[in-house]
Parts: C-alpha cells; sequence; structure tokens
C-alpha cells in the first residue's frame, strides 16, 4: 500500500456503513408497495360500481386456510435464517423447506379459487369490474408469491448442495425481507378484498 | 521474438480493436462508462425530438399550411413529448448521477454494478421499442406507424376502437420497460449513497448533487411505480378485456388521468431536483464561495419531493372535481412554490458578494435562475384553479411546461455538460463555441417561448393541427417557429463544440475549474477504478482542504 500515495489524511475511528443488500431490498419493496397501493386504491374505487354479476358477496370464500399458511411461513424464514446465522444447518433447511411448503399451500389455494371462480361461477377477468379489479390484485400478489417461491427454491437446492453457509446469511436475510413483504401484503389485500369491500 | 510474429500480433490486435472496444462498451458494468452511455443515447433521442418538434414547428408557422396531415401531426406530438421525457431527460440525468455520485462520494463504482448494466440495456430497449412502432405498428401486413394518443395517453383514447393496432402497446410496453430501468438505477444509487460513501463522508458532508440524487431516485421509487401500475391495467384493458378504463362497463377514464398524474407531476421534479443538483455544485464554484444555505438546500429539496406528491390533480382542474379537491390542489400547488423559492434565494445568496467567474456553464446557471424563476411565477398562475379553468389546455400551458423544461432542465443540463465534460473527456470545450452557443440559445429560447405565451392567452388550444387565419396568433406563432429554428442552430453548434473538442480542445488537466469535491481529485477521465486509495475527509470541500491546509473548512463545519 505504502507504493500509493494518497493526498488524502490518514482514516481516524471505526467507518461502518449499512449493508448494501438490506438497503437496496428496503428499496424496492417501497416500489412494490406503491404498484400495489395503486392497484388496491383501482380495487376500492371500483368496489360496487360493477354494471353486471356477480358480485363479490355472492360468489368470493374467505380464503382462511391458505392465509394462516402464508402468514407462518413468514415466521418459519425469520427462524430458518436465524438457524442459518447460528449455524444449524439441519434446523435451517427444515424450516427453509417448510415456508417453500407453507407458500405452496397458499398458491394452491389461490388456484383452486380461481379455478372455481371461473368453471363453476363463470366469473373472468372480462366479467365485470369486479373480476378486472379482483384478478388483478390478487393475481399481482400471486405472482409475486410465485417470484418468492421461485428464489426460495433456488436457496434450497444450493444449500441441499451445501452451497449456503454463514457467509451467505446476510443475503438470505435479504429474501427473507423480500417474503416478509409478500406476507404483510396479503394481510392488505386480504382485508380490502374479502373484508372490506365483500 | 521474431519481427514477423510481432507484425502478425499487431495486425491481429488492430483487426479486433473495433469489434474489441464494441464488446467492452456492450459488456461494462463500470459506471463511468455507462454514465456515457445513458449521456450519448440520451443526446441521440434529444436530436430524433428535436426534429420531430422542428415538424411540429413548420407545420404550425402559417395558418391552414399542409406541411404534415393531421394524423401525422398527433403523433408527432405524442412522440415529441414520449421521447423527450422518457428517453432523452431521464437517461440523460441518470447518466450524470451514475457518472458522478460514486466519484464524489469517493466509492470505487455503484453498489450494484451489473444492475447497473442492466437498467441501463433496460432503458435502450424500451426507447428502440417505442420507435420500433413506426415499423410493426400495424402488426406485420402493413406499414406501422406511430403512437397518437398524446403523451398522457388519455382514457378512452387507449380503448381497441380508437387506438387500432399495436402502436400505443408499444407505447405502454416500452414506458413499462424504460420504468423497471429508472426504478432499478434510483435503487442503486440510494443504495450507492448509503453504503459506499469514503471514510468520513457524512450524509452531513455530502455534496449537494449527491443528496438531490439521493432524493430524486427516492421519488423514482414512489411515483414512477404507479405509471407502471396504470401501464399494467391499460395492458389487461386492451389484452385480456378487462374495464378499468372503459366506461361503458362502469370503469372511469378520470381514474386513468389520476393515476397517469400522481406519476406525472412528481415526474416534474424528479426532471428537476438533478438540475437543482447541477447548480448547487455549479454556482459555488464560478462564484469562488461555499453554497449558501447548505442544511436549508437539502431540507427544501427534501419538502420539494414530499409536497410535490401531493399537486398531482391541478392537471385536472377543467374535469369538474369537487370545489375541496380543487382548494386542496391549489393550496398545495402554491405551496411547492416555496421551498422552490428558498433555493433560488440560497443561490443568489451563493453569489452575493462572489467573485463571479463568468464561464460558459455560469451563463447557463445564470440563465436558468431567471428563466426557472418566470416558470414557476407562470406556474402559480395556472395553479390556481378559476385560472386554469380559462388557459387551462391552452398554448399556456405549452409555453409554461416548456420554460420550465427547456429554460429550466436544458439550461441547467448545457451548464453540467460544459462544467464536466472536461471531467469526461479530458479535454476543455471551446469557450468561444460556447458562449456563441449560450446567446444563440438564449435568444431562441427567449423568442419562442415568451412568445408562445400570447397565442395561449388569447385562446389557442394545444395539440390543434392549424388554425385559421385573422385571430391574431398568425404572427406569434411564425415567430415562435423562427425561435425554434434558432434553438435548433444553437444545439447544431453545441453537438459541433462537443466533436471539435473532443478531438482539438486543450488538455483539461484534473482540476480545471479549481473546483472543491472529490471527482476533481483523480486524472481526466478517471481511471477505472476511479480511487487509488480510498480518501478521507474531513469537511464538504475537501479539495479547499487539500489545497489551503492552512485554513481548512474542517475548523469551522
Amino acid at each position: 500500500m505504502s507504493a500509493i500515495s494518497t493526498p488524502f489524511p490518514e482514516r481516524s475511528g471505526a467507518w461502518t456503513l449499512p449493508y448494501r443488500g438490506t438497503v437496496a431490498m428496503t428499496c424496492l419493496i417501497i416500489a412494490e408497495a406503491s404498484i400495489f397501493t395503486i392497484f388496491v386504491v383501482a380495487y376500492l374505487y371500483y368496489a360496487g360500481k360493477s354494471l353486471s354479476g356477480p358480485a363479490p358477496r355472492e360468489v368470493l370464500e374467505i380464503p382462511i386456510f391458505g392465509t394462516v399458511c402464508l402468514l407462518s411461513s413468514s415466521l418459519t424464514v425469520h427462524f430458518a435464517a436465524r438457524f442459518l446465522h447460528s449455524g444449524r444447518r439441519g434446523a435451517f433447511l427444515a424450516l427453509w423447506f417448510l415456508t417453500i411448503l407453507l407458500g405452496g399451500i397458499f398458491l394452491f389455494g389461490t388456484g383452486s379459487e380461481w379455478h372455481r371462480l371461473i368453471y363453476e361461477r363463470g366469473l373472468t377477468i372480462s366479467t365485470n369490474l369486479f373480476g378486472t379489479t379482483y384478478y388483478s390484485l390478487v393475481g399481482l400478489h400471486a405472482s409475486h408469491v410465485i417470484a418468492g417461491l421461485i428464489m426460495l427454491t433456488i436457496v434450497f437446492l444450493f444449500a441441499l448442495a451445501d452451497r449456503v453457509g454463514r457467509e451467505q446469511s446476510a443475503r438470505v436475510e435479504v429474501l427473507a425481507l423480500y417474503w416478509h413483504f409478500v406476507d404483510a401484503v396479503w394481510v392488505v389485500v386480504f382485508s380490502v378484498v374479502y373484508l372490506i369491500a365483500r | 521474438m521474431s519481427s514477423d510474429t510481432m507484425v502478425l500480433q499487431n495486425a491481429e490486435s488492430a483487426g479486433r480493436a473495433w469489434t474489441g472496444i464494441l464488446h467492452e462498451w456492450i459488456t461494462t458494468v463500470d459506471h463511468k462508462r455507462l454514465g456515457i452511455l445513458y449521456i450519448v443515447y440520451a443526446l441521440i433521442f434529444l436530436v430524433i425530438g428535436g426534429i420531430e418538434a422542428m415538424l411540429i414547428r413548420i407545420q404550425l408557422m402559417y395558418p391552414h399550411f399542409h406541411f404534415v396531415s393531421p394524423q401525422v401531426f398527433n403523433r408527432l406530438f405524442t412522440m415529441h413529448g414520449t421521447t423527450m421525457i422518457f428517453f432523452v431527460a431521464m437517461p440523460v440525468l441518470f447518466g450524470f448521477g451514475n457518472y458522478l455520485v460514486p466519484l464524489m462520494i469517493g466509492a470505487r463504482d455503484m453498489a450494484f454494478p451489473r444492475l447497473n448494466a442492466f437498467s441501463f440495456w433496460l432503458t435502450a430497449f424500451g426507447g428502440l421499442l417505442l420507435y420500433y412502432s413506426l415499423l410493426g405498428g400495424s402488426g406485420l401486413y402493413g406499414a406501422g406507424n406511430a403512437p397518437d394518443v398524446g403523451w398522457w395517453a388519455y382514457a378512452p383514447l387507449t380503448a381497441h376502437a380508437f387506438s387500432p393496432g399495436h402502436s400505443s402497446d408499444y407505447w405502454t410496453i416500452s414506458l413499462l420497460v424504460s420504468g423497471f430501468g429508472s426504478v432499478g438505477t434510483a435503487i442503486n444509487i440510494i443504495a450507492t449513497i448509503f453504503c459506499m460513501r469514503c471514510p468520513g463522508m457524512k450524509l452531513s458532508r455530502m455534496p449537494l448533487l449527491a443528496w438531490l440524487n439521493m432524493v430524486m431516485s427516492g421519488m423514482v421509487l414512489i411515483t414512477i411505480t404507479p405509471l407502471t401500475a396504470a401501464q399494467l391495467m391499460l395492458l389487461v384493458d386492451r389484452y385480456l378485456g378487462g374495464h378499468f378504463f372503459d366506461t361503458q362497463a362502469g370503469g372511469s377514464a378520470a381514474i386513468w388521468m389520476h393515476f397517469f398524474w400522481i406519476f406525472g407531476h412528481p415526474e416534474v421534479y424528479i426532471l428537476i431536483i438533478p438540475c437543482f443538483a447541477f447548480l448547487s455544485e455549479i454556482v459555488p464554484v464560478f462564484s469562488r464561495k461555499p453554497i449558501f444555505g447548505y442544511p436549508v438546500m437539502v431540507g427544501a429539496t427534501v419538502c420539494i419531493a414530499f409536497v410535490s406528491m401531493s399537486v398531482w390533480a391541478h392537471h385536472m382542474f377543467t374535469i369538474g372535481m369537487s370545489s375541496y379537491a380543487n382548494s386542496f390542489f391549489t393550496v398545495t400547488s402554491m405551496v411547492v412554490g416555496v421551498p422552490t423559492g428558498i433555493k433560488i434565494f440560497n443561490w443568489l445568496g451563493t453569489m452575493w458578494g462572489g467573485r463571479i467567474q463568468f464561464k460558459t456553464p455560469m451563463l447557463f446557471c445564470i440563465g436558468f435562475l431567471f428563466q426557472f424563476l418566470i416558470a414557476g411565477l407562470t406556474g402559480i398562475m395556472l395553479a390556481s384553479a378559476p385560472f386554469d379553468w380559462q388557459l387551462g389546455n391552452s398554448y399556456f400551458v405549452v409555453a409554461h411546461f416548456h420554460y420550465v423544461i427547456v429554460g429550466g432542465i436544458l439550461f441547467a443540463l448545457f451548464a453540467a455538460f460544459y462544467y464536466w465534460y472536461p471531467k469526461i473527456t479530458g479535454k476543455m470545450m471551446s469557450e468561444s463555441l460556447g458562449k456563441l452557443h449560450f446567446w444563440l440559445f438564449f435568444i431562441g429560447f427567449h423568442l419562442c417561448f415568451d412568445v408562445m405565451h400570447i397565442p395561449g392567452l388569447l385562446g389557442m388550444p394545444r395539440r390543434i393541427y392549424t388554425y385559421e387565419p385573422g385571430r391574431g396568433w398568425d404572427t406569434m406563432n411564425f415567430l415562435v417557429s423562427i425561435g425554434a429554428f434558432i434553438q435548433a442552430i444553437a444545439t447544431l453548434v453545441f453537438v459541433a463544440n462537443m466533436v471539435l473538442s473532443y478531438f482539438k480542445g486543450k488538455a483539461a488537466g484534473n482540476d480545471p475549474w479549481d473546483a472543491w469535491t472529490l471527482e476533481w481529485s483523480v486524472s481526466s477521465p478517471p481511471p477505472p477504478y476511479n480511487f487509488a486509495v480510498i480518501p478521507t475527509v474531513a469537511s464538504r470541500r475537501p479539495l479547499w482542504d487539500l489545497k489551503h491546509p492552512e485554513d481548512p473548512d474542517s475548523h469551522y463545519e
């Protein structure tokens, strides 16, 4: 180092800055939250404005089981990341797999609900305003669940190959942050679609 | 090694040279190269958008003129607006941000270099998609055409019935794609500033350019995304038979306006805040004084960012909102003038008592100060709902926002070009050509856009293809067009200056302006790694401290 001269004074004291992954994921979450806000506003604005049926009250059933699964996956991913940090590989793998499973169950729930709505109730995205806003909002959330599941699965495969260790725990935390966001958005979507505007 | 093989190797490397260089530029993840790519890309689109503007002005030179057809006219103003906002202003500002932010905060690159390259290429292909519509807008069986729905694409113009073919889909998808690029770059700038500052570079010591780019990036996260959401809805409507903006199925055309302007108005501030950043760096250097009121500048910027997100519906007074909404948006729109005024006073305070050097960058900055003030004043006029009912959708509005975008943003950009060109290329730009550029552009600008207010006041609506003679608009429109041509000539002088200076300009050295921020401490152009040793700073003007060890800033801050 002494070969390179610097005109600036020597550094003094510790200099720590936040981890870039966490900062970037927080920014992405802010941006995504803004997209969801617009879709939620559209849903609320158009609630009850459909000119033809079916209305939400007639066809929607509250997906309690799927919701419980998705929300508990937030807990499992949190503890999985913590176990990785403390170096307990087995516990990490088990909880990580449980997270994927719970997310998958939620996605299956959404899929079967859509199947029922389309084939039994005849509600599609072009049926009425309710269909348009419902499928867009829930579908936007489901697409985020799918993206999350793909990333969780990739990490799981790498972990099976023993490529995920304590050094990667900061990165895994970033993915966990995204998964918490997906869950938090579901709380809003669930309240708006199944409770407030039903 | 024999001379034969030497020759062979040379021939090989000469043959590979241009493909090698091209490969280097296409695969680069260096923030400086990506910054230059952004800037060059924006300049190409500036020429395209400028030609569209010239065609519009030729058409409007005389009453009942038939230079282009009405259909082509609609396409021209749509493409002109979309190109200038999304593919000139945004990329050029991101380009400067990309180039300067890491250098100014003492970092070797952005936080995510590959995300940076990805964002640039998204933006680049977004622009290509928009213009691909000229070929593929009507599908494979016919000549294409350009989108003709206006840059804000109000519903129901975008419905299938009024916008057949795919031209408006290309518009939608190109904005969607470039919007993802913008969000990627914004995330990158924020992460860079939070996580990559050199030791000692506290937030309170950061150059204002970095501060303002951070605020701008925060706004991008919150306000570009509503446009993304609205474009997704539009795609659902057009391709999946949705009814978001379909009034016949209970949808609302007004809600598209809301979604568009929730993006559209803050967008103006996304564009102007980096220009404030340029001024906050250039004005102090050419006044030979530190910036006046640094914390107030930061506070005013954050304040503008917050308030500007609650003013959008002042674009919609004429659609008939409730009196409460009208009052709310009138008040917020006027309030945003207060922090903006504070900034203007701070720049004047910086100049006050300074030894001002009237170099070309400073001339453009002073032009900015006058013009941005006037643009702000007509903005306050239009923010008043009753006044807007009279003049909404008239040429007065067109004159107002061109005063902001050309008189404000473009002047600040020219200042930035003259100021940082020596750093980017290592060559000084010609001062005499620069002064010619400034005066020509200044005269052309005022002839064009000062006069343009008057036909607006006399009732000339915007976006009309042609007009009747004898309404008092004829001479005005002729003068406006002449002003536009003078600006075009001035821009050619600018381009010539850049090209000539690149080959013939005198060497700049590290620090041609005797400036104070870190980018001037490295060679021009900077090495790929920026800093051989990461610097340590103790004040807002690290280079002042170096040059004046007997009286460093760090004693006073």
